[in-house]
């Protein structure tokens, strides 16, 4: 059965929420799917420079249709435009840009988050599928700061913050901070300590679908 | 006198033997040197060892180079795209082997064959399947993994533009992992879309100096791989 969520925040309003703390001046790099969406919350007076690991400083939107370059693109292969003052690089510049500590934040999706800011999110571990890794695990283990947004439940109602990941790992440790469509969660020394909660959701609501123990 | 163009596709490919370690570059269809993989097609070498980002889309470049069952083994980080359906079918049969590498790790490994450091430490996979088996050191308290270069016999890379020395310079995001395949290999071959004289390329600009390139060749109209997929086109053509 489906569980519908009555309350919460929209996935533009989580993007939103993201977005809010990313930085004046800040290097980040977006994750395929909803983290793409935080680009275009960013507060004005804000200039942030995103970076997409297949070699381009600078990414600006995606590109209009009929004006699309294939040579052009992001990492999720989908055809993008560079700003006026971006750069171009190979892909061993372009990770010693993540795995050097260059990038001041990552927004990533998530099949699952720990308590511990373990992080699963390349792989539910089915062994027909075919295994892919991408850059997640260099951008996990070299960014400064990882953010994850994702739903706060499966669409069955399970947890997706969990006390230990069951899903194989992508970093041990690696996230900072979670915003669901319920909350906004720290991982701070292994505790999640609850931010922000969207309106009408209170603890008890939030900690009856979160498998992890919450703090206030 | 030194003159590293070649004057066909064909001809560039000719001495890839069976067995051969091959990069190819490209990140999806950006960058993929599709002429040089259909010349590889016809020529035929079989059990080849890919080393490539992707494994190809539809049924040409790449993925017909596998559904032509000429590779024995890919070395890769993301085998998976919406419309790469050639790969996904033999490696459920078992008919290909995969060796997962994280995107990162794949490209350093690239470029320290090239730089002549036969292996590195890195902080990715630590704590996860994938660095399972391999050794682990500590530095300054975090742990990081020991990954081991990758060399290769021939390289395929599709640049912008050449010249006779064979630098190079490439276009926008096709650039990937083109500068450190050349460096990786003993035989680099790279289809341009444009040769221009000696003295053209800026030196200030050349992206990969001469010395890493063997062989070039003009392919001054590629095709564009999303639009042959587009239209369900296979090679050897149908």
């Amino acid at each position: 059965m489906e569980l519908k969520e009555t309350i919460g925040w929209s996935t533009g309003e989580m993007a939103q929420n993201v977005a809010k703390d990313i930085h004046d001046g800040a290097y980040v790099n977006l994750g395929i799917g909803i983290p793409e969406m935080v680009a275009g919350f960013i507060p004005e007076g804000r200039e942030v420079i995103y970076h997409t690991e297949n070699g381009l400083l600078g990414m600006g939107k995606v590109a209009e249709s009929g004006s699309e370059d294939y040579e052009l693109v992001n990492a999720g292969k989908k055809y993008v435009t560079a700003i006026p003052g971006a750069a171009y690089f190979h892909h061993a510049d372009s990770f010693s840009m993540i795995r050097g500590g260059h990038i001041d934040i990552c927004v990533l999706g998530a099949y699952q988050v720990s308590e511990e800011g373990d992080l699963a999110n390349w792989s539910t571990g089915d062994v027909d599928a075919i295994p892919a890794v991408g850059g997640a695990m260099d951008l996990v283990a070299g960014v400064k700061t990882i953010y994850v947004i994702t739903k706060h439940n499966t669409k069955s109602g399970g947890s997706k913050i969990v006390e230990k990941c069951s899903y194989p790992l992508t970093g041990k440790g690696v996230v900072s901070r979670i915003y669901t469509n319920l909350a906004i969660i720290d991982v701070v020394d292994g505790k999640l300590f609850v931010k922000e909660m969207a309106p009408g959701v209170d603890f008890g609501y939030l900690q009856e679908r979160t498998e992890a123990r919450l703090h206030q | 006198m030194i003159n590293k163009i070649i004057k066909s596709a064909q001809e560039a490919v000719a001495d890839i033997p069976d067995g051969a370690t091959v990069m190819i570059g490209g990140f999806g269809e950006a960058g993929s040197p599709i002429e040089l993989i259909h010349a590889l097609i016809d020529k035929g070498s079989k059990n080849l060892t890919v080393v490539s980002n992707n494994a190809g889309s539809g049924n040409v470049g790449l993925a017909a180079l596998i559904e032509n069952k000429q590779v024995s083994k890919i070395i890769c980080s993301f085998p998976r795209t919406v419309i790469s359906v050639v790969f996904p079918e033999l490696y459920r049969k078992g008919e290909i082997e995969l060796e997962l590498v994280p995107q990162g790790t794949l490209a350093e490994r690239i470029r320290a064959a090239g730089a002549g450091i036969p292996a590195f430490y890195t902080p990715a996979t630590v704590n996860t399947t994938l660095a399972e088996g391999k050794e682990t050191k500590v530095f300054n308290g975090t742990t990081y993994v020991l990954e081991h270069a990758i060399q290769a016999d021939f390289s395929l890379v599709k640049c912008h533009a050449a010249d006779k020395y064979g630098n190079l310079i490439y276009n926008k995001t096709a650039r990937n992992f083109g500068p450190v395949m050349c460096m990786a290999a003993k035989t680099s071959i790279v289809q341009a879309r444009e040769v221009v004289p000696l003295g053209q390329l800026d030196p200030e600009c050349v992206v990969t100096p001469g010395i890493f390139v063997k062989r070039v060749v003009e392919i001054s109209n590629p095709a564009d791989e999303s639009v042959l997929v587009a239209e369900k086109r296979r090679y050897p053509w149908n």
